[in-house]
């Protein structure tokens, strides 16, 4: 299956209860998946074509509200247009699950796969001091556990989780595992895990409930954001989550991402043959970034080398973990150019061996 | 004073009350000015929830201006939008809940520029939610700008010298432009500036209120209202203006009030 339908299949199957979407190529297929299912006949989860991608991350605000499980799928000039919407749920703590199948920018760009949108998923987005849980698939069947996955985060945390996929990810075509399917919460699992806090009409034997991001008094304003700071202290601590691939005799580390970090296994092989100790560390997490596991390399290995198709984005994140001890270094390609694994080889090579 | 105070005690009875507060308002004081029409039609609203018995289904979505706020005097649950949002935040809301009440609340820049988009698509969808439009001809929380709604010559902070059309463009009668979706089922225009216009308005946001559980459509309540700090003028001198000026382009009346007969025209056969 592909990438992008695998999301519409695994929203269905872990019973997602609506999804708000707007079509923007390269992932138009994800809602016209949904489309051609109908689960609203079978499950009853919703599915709504928005007028903007503005229209959409609000409908996902008001939905959200319910304490249901709801998320939206766009790719970057569509995120970027989202980003006002994604702040105000990350203010108000509300779950939800984003989909941004990366296109090459800056502006409208090109419909090509990128990796041109780390900075902004990582680093919030939008206005103000937030963090999203970033997840970034590097195959179709992380396309559909992450999504999965991503509801779990966002309602532990109780923050909207991205899934950062690219167009590669989001058009490729893989053996994929299903899970069964699973229900919709029912009214009384949703009052069970939300009735704290969801807005789903006052009951007499309650006071009522607000969302919203508002606090005009400074003193409280400072406080929900230091609650929120400290609950991006306890995503850090608990859900940084990598792949390490023969790191443990390595001279030389990659680190890379998605489809970049595809890429770059066929590297670690390439440049084996020819004698080079090098391995790969895949984050799969962008946010928490997996800093621990670089650090205590950055003691060990000669150099790391960041793969990325964006002109050096997670390179910073990357020397910032390593904090000098190591040499850093970038190769990347842009505009919705993928790199060759031999290219990358030989950046490798010139960057952190010869250079 | 002591006979005053007795003669009050003696009206204060139970059975002399012909008017109490509804408790879908709670105590709070009210943050807006004297003579805006914000908390009349809280009170409305307020006394048409209690008295449908809707307290316990209805969600509140409370818009980007001085009714941000809105949230804290209505006793029932809120959802608060980004400026504009709204009608996409109560679809949202809607959609997955359609068993429930869901009304918006919205000012004119809310309603009518930032959120133009949101409003029209919502009501071209026929959401089955109840939009309530203040149109006050001005921007009051930021602190008295021009509104799409701002009469021509208005003066305002940013048309100090009154609105012109050769920059500023026409008054938006965008209810008007409403009434013409096949997806609004009721769209009226209604003011709350004497007891016979508060009468009027308040049967309106019952009739919205009930074409929701129909699931006709969208219902529309305009309310051509007052913003005294924003005018200038003291509450008396507002309420004249408001009818000498804002009714002429923005005149009372039902706009629309029907099912959507006529949505199945828009339906290919087959």
């Amino acid at each position: 299956m592909k990438g992008n339908e695998v999301i519409a299949e695994a929203a269905i199957r872990c019973g997602c209860d609506a999804y708000f979407g707007y079509p923007i190529t390269p992932q138009s297929e994800v809602m016209e998946t949904l489309m051609a299912h109908r689960p609203w006949e079978e499950s009853g989860m919703v599915v709504l074509q928005a007028e903007s991608e503005i229209a959409s991350i609000h409908m996902v605000y008001g939905a959200a509200g319910s304490g249901k499980r709801v998320m939206t799928s766009s790719s970057s000039p569509g995120i970027s247009l989202m980003a006002e919407g994604i702040s105000y749920m990350a203010g108000a703590e509300l779950p939800c699950v984003i989909v941004n199948v990366q296109r090459g920018g800056p502006g409208l760009g090109t419909i090509q796969p990128s990796q041109a949108d780390y900075n902004q998923a990582t680093k919030g987005g939008g206005h103000g001091d937030y963090s999203l849980i970033v997840l970034a698939p590097a195959s179709v069947q992380e396309m559909h556990d992450f999504v999965v996955l991503g509801f779990e985060l966002a309602f532990k945390y109780r923050t909207p989780v991205m899934i950062l996929a690219d167009g590669v990810i989001g058009q490729l075509m893989e053996k994929v595992e299903l899970i069964e399917q699973r229900p919709r919460w029912t009214n009384e699992q949703i009052t069970e895990i939300s009735g704290s806090w969801a807005t789903v009409g006052k009951l007499a034997s309650r006071k009522k409930h607000i969302i919203t991001s508002l606090e005009l008094d400074s003193s409280i304003m400072e406080q929900n954001n230091i609650r929120l700071q400290e609950k991006y202290t306890l995503i850090r601590s608990k859900e940084v989550r990598y792949e390490a691939i023969d790191c443990d005799d390595a001279e030389y580390i990659m680190v890379a991402f998605g489809s970049a970090a595809r890429i770059c296994q066929k590297t670690v092989q390439i440049t084996r043959k020819k004698g080079i100790k090098v391995g790969l560390i895949r984050p799969i997490t962008l946010f928490p970034f997996p800093e621990e596991i670089i650090a205590d390399y950055a003691t060990k290995v000669k150099g790391f080398l960041s793969v990325e198709f964006n002109a050096g984005q997670m390179v910073n994140d990357i020397r910032l973990a390593a904090n000098g001890k190591t040499k850093v270094e970038y190769f990347g390609r842009m505009g919705g150019i993928v790199p060759n694994p031999n290219e990358v080889a030989e950046a490798l090579e010139q960057k952190l061996i010869r250079g | 004073m002591p006979e005053v105070a007795q003669k009050i005690n003696e009206i204060i009875k139970p059975e002399n009350l012909v008017y109490a507060k509804s408790p879908v308002l709670n105590d709070d004081i009210m943050h807006y000015c004297p003579g805006c029409s914000h908390g009349v039609v809280h009170r409305l609203i307020a006394e048409v929830i209690d008295e449908m018995g809707i307290q316990e289904q209805t969600i509140g979505v409370s818009p980007v201006g001085c009714a941000v706020f809105a949230y804290n005097y209505i006793d029932i649950d809120w959802q608060e939008a980004a400026h504009g949002r709204a009608p996409a935040v109560a679809t949202g809301i809607k959609r997955v809940m359609p068993e429930k009440y869901v009304f918006t609340y919205q000012g004119d820049g809310d309603l009518a520029a930032i959120g133009t988009a949101e409003t029209f698509h919502a009501v071209n969808r026929g959401e089955n939610i109840v939009m309530i439009f203040i149109n006050n001809a001005i921007y009051g929380m930021t602190g008295g700008q021009m509104a799409p709604t701002t009469l021509i010559g208005q003066v305002t902070a940013t048309t100090p010298n009154g609105r012109d059309v050769d920059l500023n463009g026409y008054p938006l009668r965008i209810t008007e432009l409403l009434a013409q979706l096949p997806g609004a089922a009721y769209v009226t225009r209604q003011s709350v500036q004497n007891p016979a216009a508060v009468r009027k308005a308040k049967k309106a946001i019952r009739k919205a209120f009930e074409i929701q559980s129909m699931k006709k459509g969208t219902a529309f309540v305009e309310v051509v209202s007052t913003c005294s700090s924003g005018w200038k003028l003291n509450p008396v001198e507002s309420n004249k203006w408001m009818e000498e000026n804002m009714f002429p382009q923005y005149p009372l009346g039902d706009l629309k009030d029907g099912s959507r007969a006529d949505a199945g025209l828009y339906r290919i056969k087959g």
